[in-house]
């Protein structure tokens, strides 16, 4: 017989090994369906590594879409941390880029443009954030479901922004204007696309988590998400910190559409975000909301999304694989994080 | 204002609405139960996606409607048990759990109906269900046609709203179901099993989310896109919010909700201006926002809501 | 007295929880129409052994045995099956569900329905039998304490128990009540019901049992056959196992007002609000608040901890107005607080013991600076205090969660006290805790009143009061009835006025 019992801590070493056997469970369960869909296993798999991680441009390429993800990432992280259950980063991302994208249409000298491009898209992001923070705060409205509408009421609100007044007239398409040349974020290494917002987002993990250790904020951030009532009791003023909170989670995921904007796309279009901000979540939960973890954690998700393409090119396993993965290694760290409250205990059988 | 007025007491506006609030009420109902036995399931969105996806694939493949909504429904109770799994089981956090179970089930069924389909210039599409005049009521002037000439799925989900509130406060389960949301510790010490009676209030509702994607890919659109649910599950979770919890209420929810995706409908068809559609699509979610505010404050969720519950705690 | 064959029997319980020994071979059987008494300090295993007869924990070793055939209870469903129903020290009931649902939660309906008639029939019949009456459509958060607990009491007979235990049931109730359930238990066994009653009080275990098992760290620690004329302080002897001393108390020797309430009121928020209550502590002085649960305890310690802003009235905390109710405000004119419930108001259990330890004070020059933490020096200070107050756990980065309940409440006494509070307002300061360490945060209180702090007790249990307080005010819905010289209160005097009857200061 078996038997959970209550742990008292958790060894360091947990924190590298529950985000790996979850990722190791999934790519076990998901080989099934490589298998359904009548591929070989190993194949596919090593289509999707060498894609993803196989040479130095494929490395490139997945960093570039790695560098949304740790900005979503890192404002779910923040969030969670507080109990604000911004599930919003997908709006928060859209709206930066939109911010972004009309600042930077905008001619001006190119480091100017840049760093308001910035700091407008991180401004609308943490307006975005604030809505349902607010909503929490005044109206008592559950954070989860206003942030996951808003998610809806910004895609339209973008697309009807590029179907209607940032439509191209010359092209027609749902396409909004590109930002000046000058604007464009430089680009690191001749022949990549790895941008200086990639290098933007490397810093900010560091930074964030320099933040959530360290600042009163951080404090101050902790102690609300796991127990408001003794946060408020101990003379912390909750609401104030949700607001601070939802600000800089919204900041950090309208910090992501920039960088789509600014190094990838140049103007902005209804795909913009394959999902960006719903991967931050699955990216915070593998990282176990530690801004440091959050870093490979959305590699990890950026080389499988990488790797599917080629890998359905390659094999004809449908490249959506990429998202049942996403879906199945948020389930399978749950399970993972039992191990954390609890060890399996073999008890014998009562005498 | 008068145009407006005409619009609504329209035969093909009323019946619009209905056949809008439809799906909803399927969803809604689903989510109520699952949350007042004390589970949030935030899983809805990507159930309903899935088993719009198996139900059509189902009555595609086998010719029979009839066959896809029952895959659709076991599809949805399924995925329920998942959630369940996870959340009534394991006890871990029901937030993320359901974000979980959405993004998995949505890249399903992406993955599967890709891999059925494969990549097809027009999506396949399949003979929908067909309205079913009910004799003597459908003759009713205005009123008739409108509620009585309905796909069999709208019937349903008419009966589907006094059944679940007789279930709900009638019968013995319903009472469990009840209180393993407000005070699990009393029904466990009063010998009821708050783990079962939360997997089968959770399994319940996954199925009826399954209707309610059957409703979707094979009622409404006869064709599965990966747009077919586009935000109906979350805005069933604040139909929940804003019904109190109680099946009249949230249905109710759901035909006012209905109501203004009717009218933001006929608004994109009337072309005001030169205002881009997807203008109009953003009123519906904004209404249900502005509805929570406004309500949020009298609402008071299950007392267990969210709160996992163990036997030997201490 | 002839002995009937026992209605229960448990035989050699053990039960451990770690390395804690919660029961130890424990024998005890009660006969039909016997009322048993358990009897034991906090933490003695009285609550642990009950679990085990009432199926929410399994027993380690050891057998029950009911009518004298051995039975397994795994679950509450198998103990009602075998005729045992519990009364918890917490209401099992939904508040939001009527009276009726609370009774028929678990029980098969009729045809697929909830059986109405038949309940109503049911309790009627029980109204009759032993005089419990109830209204069946009103919902349980509309009755008083006493009522719910008389509503848990009909919820056991309507599933036909035969034993019923009820685990303090008197911590609730005012002393007019606990005569009125006293009756309603004796007319149980007068019926051949067995009874047993848990308590730690003496008087009550004296006044109402046939016979009494005494437990202690787990064990019986002794039988008493004839508990009505056994003197209290044998019964002590057998609960703790040695006399009870006091902790010795200085002299009376209060200074200034300190802290001063001035016609306080604030509205029906959540619970009994306080209608006009003035009141002040002098420095050097400890003031008891009695009173039984829900009657304004809660509201009033929210004020005074700057938590809840009353609607009308003044406070001052050592001369100083508070103008903006807030917990910083009045942390900073000089209050402390050891809450009621540890675990949600105080500690954060799934953080390191020093972010709890720092909480209230993080942001002070001693723990950070510029927005910036501490880290070193915030765990210097946990380190510091653990040693002091010889806090039991592997260090300051241990999950606080992980610690016992005695250990906590010296990490909260701790963190208090290292900043000197002019005032300290602590709730059920003892709750829960074992005679050590009980007699440890009293010695702590009565330091600090020598070193002219001045404390208010809000309390439940009298003893304490009496033994720690120099004046004692009693609160009756919301409102302070009278205050007394504690060398004036008894147990019985405040008794009366906890009914509201006016006292004289």
């Amino acid at each position: 017989m078996f038997r959970l019992e209550a742990r008292t801590s958790t060894p360091a070493w947990f924190n590298l090994a529950l985000p790996l056997l979850a990722i190791g469970a999934t790519l076990i369960l998901c080989s099934g369906l490589i298998a359904l869909a009548g591929a070989g296993v190993v194949e596919a798999y090593g289509v999707m590594f060498s894609a993803s991680l196989g040479d130095s441009y494929a490395i490139t390429e997945t960093l570039v879409r790695a560098a949304p993800m740790i900005f979503t990432g890192l404002a779910v992280a923040v969030a969670f941390r507080a109990k604000f259950w911004n599930i919003g980063a997908e709006g928060q991302l859209l709206a930066g880029a939109v911010a972004s994208c009309a600042v930077g249409a905008i001619p001006m000298p190119g480091p100017l443009a840049m760093l308001l491009m910035a700091l407008a898209g991180a401004a609308a992001g943490a307006a975005v954030a604030l809505i349902p923070a607010t909503l929490r705060v005044k109206f008592r409205v559950d954070d989860v479901v206003s942030s996951l509408l808003l998610n809806s009421v910004f895609f339209y609100a973008l697309m009807a922004l590029i179907e209607g007044p940032w439509k191209d007239s010359f092209s027609g398409y749902p396409i909004s204007p590109p930002i000046e040349d000058t604007a464009n974020f430089p680009v690191l290494l001749e022949g990549t696309r790895l941008h200086l917002g990639v290098v933007a987002a490397l810093v900010a993990a560091p930074v964030i988590w320099f933040v959530v250790a360290r600042t009163t904020l951080g404090f101050r951030i902790r102690v609300t998400g796991e127990n408001p009532e003794a946060a408020r009791y101990g003379g912390i003023n909750v609401e104030r910190v949700l607001i601070s909170t939802a600000l800089l989670s919204g900041a950090l995921a309208g910090l992501a559409g920039v960088g789509e904007v600014g190094g990838v796309h140049f103007q902005v279009m209804s795909d913009i975000s394959p999902g960006y901000g719903y991967s931050g979540i699955v990216v915070a939960m593998l990282a176990r909301l530690n801004p440091l973890g959050v870093v490979p954690a959305a590699i990890f998700l950026a080389a499988v999304m990488t790797g599917a393409e080629a890998m359905s090119r390659a094999t004809g396993v449908p490249a959506f694989l990429s998202d049942v993965i996403q879906g199945t290694a948020l389930l399978a760290m749950l399970a993972a994080l039992l191990f954390t409250a609890y060890r399996i205990r073999r008890v014998g059988a009562t005498k | 204002m008068s145009v407006v007025l005409e619009q609504i007491f329209q035969v093909g506006f009323l019946a619009a609405i209905i056949r809008i609030a439809t799906p909803l009420a399927f969803a809604t109902l689903g989510e109520m139960f699952s949350e007042r036995a004390g589970v949030l399931n935030l899983g809805i969105e990507g159930i309903m996606l899935l088993s719009a996806m198996t139900g059509f694939t189902a009555a595609s493949l086998s010719g029979s409607l009839w066959l896809g909504v029952l895959a659709a429904v076991l599809t949805g109770a399924l995925m329920g048990a998942v959630h369940a799994l996870f959340t009534v089981a394991l006890g871990l956090s029901q937030h993320v759990c359901g974000i979980g179970v959405t993004l998995f089930s949505s890249g399903l069924a992406y993955f599967l109906y890709r891999l059925i389909f494969g990549q097809q210039s027009v999506p396949p599409n399949i003979k929908g269900f067909e309205t079913l005049p009910i004799p003597i009521l459908s003759d009713i002037p205005v009123l008739g046609p409108a509620v009585f000439n309905q796909f069999s799925l709208v019937y349903m989900a008419m009966l589907a709203i006094p059944l679940a509130a007789f279930v709900l406060y009638r019968t013995p389960w319903g009472l469990a179901v009840r209180m393993v949301g407000e005070n699990p510790r009393a029904a466990d010490s009063a010998g009821v099993s708050v783990i079962a009676t939360r997997f089968q209030a959770v399994i319940l509702g996954g199925a009826l989310m399954g209707l309610a994607g059957a409703f979707l890919s094979m009622a409404q659109f006869n064709a599965f896109t990966f747009g077919v649910v586009s935000g109906r599950g979350w805005v069933a979770i604040a139909l929940v919010v804003f019904g109190r919890w109680d099946p009249w209420r949230s249905a109710g929810a759901a035909l006012l909700f209905a109501f203004v995706d009717a009218l933001q409908l006929r608004m994109q068809a009337s072309g005001l201006g030169h205002i881009p559609y997807e203008a109009f699509l953003m009123l519906p979610f904004i209404f249900t926002i502005v509805a929570m505010a406004v309500m949020s404050r009298n609402a008071v969720a299950p007392s267990a809501l969210l709160k996992p519950f163990r036997r030997e705690e201490r | 007295m002839s002995t009937p064959a026992p209605l229960i029997e448990m035989r050699g319980i053990s039960k451990s929880f770690g390395a804690v020994k919660a029961n130890e071979a424990v024998d005890l059987s009660v006969a039909p129409g016997e009322i048993l008494g358990l009897l034991g300090e906090n933490g003695a295993g009285k609550t642990t052994l009950m679990n085990v007869l009432f199926g929410a924990y399994a027993p380690d070793a050891g057998e029950i045995l009911v009518q004298g055939r051995s039975v397994a209870i795994n679950s509450s469903a198998d103990a009602l099956a075998a005729g045992i129903g519990m009364v918890h020290q917490h209401f099992h009931l939904a508040p939001r569900l009527s009276v009726l649902e609370n009774l028929l939660i678990g029980i098969p309906g009729r045809s697929g329905r909830i059986d109405r008639a038949g309940g109503l029939a049911r309790l009627a019949e029980i109204g009759r039998q032993h005089g419990l009456t109830l209204d069946p459509d009103l919902p349980v958060s509309a009755l008083s304490v006493g009522e719910q607990q008389r509503l848990e009491i009909v919820k056991a007979l309507f599933r036909g128990a035969r034993l019923l235990i009820l685990d303090e049931p008197t911590a609730v109730l005012a002393p007019t009540e606990v005569d009125g359930l006293f009756s309603a238990l004796r007319s149980m066994a007068a019926q051949g019901l067995g009874i047993i009653f848990i308590s730690h009080k003496l008087n009550e275990v004296r006044a109402l049992t046939h016979r009494c098992v005494v437990l202690r760290h787990g064990r019986v620690a002794g039988r008493v056959d004839a508990p009505a004329s056994t003197t209290s302080s044998e019964m002590a002897r057998l609960m703790c196992g040695h006399e009870i001393v006091p902790p010795a108390r200085g002299p009376s020797m209060p200074g200034a007002a300190v802290l001063t309430l001035d016609g306080i009121s604030t509205s029906h928020h959540s619970g009994m609000a306080l209608r006009d209550v003035s009141l002040s502590v002098r420095g050097g002085e400890i003031l008891g608040i009695a009173g039984v649960s829900g009657n304004g305890q809660r509201a009033l310690a929210e004020v005074i901890s700057g938590v809840r802003a009353p609607d009308a009235g003044k406070m001052t905390i050592a001369g100083k107005t508070v103008s903006r109710f807030s917990p910083s405000t009045v942390q900073a004119l000089g209050l402390g607080r050891i809450p009621e419930d540890r675990m949600t108001t105080g500690l954060v259990t799934n953080l390191p013991l020093a972010d709890s330890m720092v909480l209230p004070r993080i942001g002070t020059a001693a723990f950070s600076r510029n927005g910036l933490i501490k880290p070193d020096a915030i765990r210097a200070f946990a380190e510091a205090q653990i040693k002091a107050y010889d806090i039991r756990c592997p260090g300051p980065m241990t999950r606080a969660g992980a610690l016992s309940g005695g250990n906590l409440q010296k990490a909260l006494l701790a963190r208090e006290l290292a900043f000197d509070p002019k005032v300290l307002i602590v709730s059920q300061p003892t709750r829960g805790l074992d005679i050590g360490a009980a007699r440890f945060i009293h010695e702590k209180f009565l330091d600090m009143r020598a070193k002219g702090c001045s404390i208010i007790v809000i309390g439940e249990d009298l003893e304490e009061l009496l033994m720690l307080s120099d004046r004692i005010a009693v609160m009756y819905e919301g409102r302070i009835v009278g205050t007394l010289d504690s060398a004036d209160a008894s147990i019985a005097r405040l008794g009366l006025m906890m009914t509201g009857a006016e006292g004289h200061a």
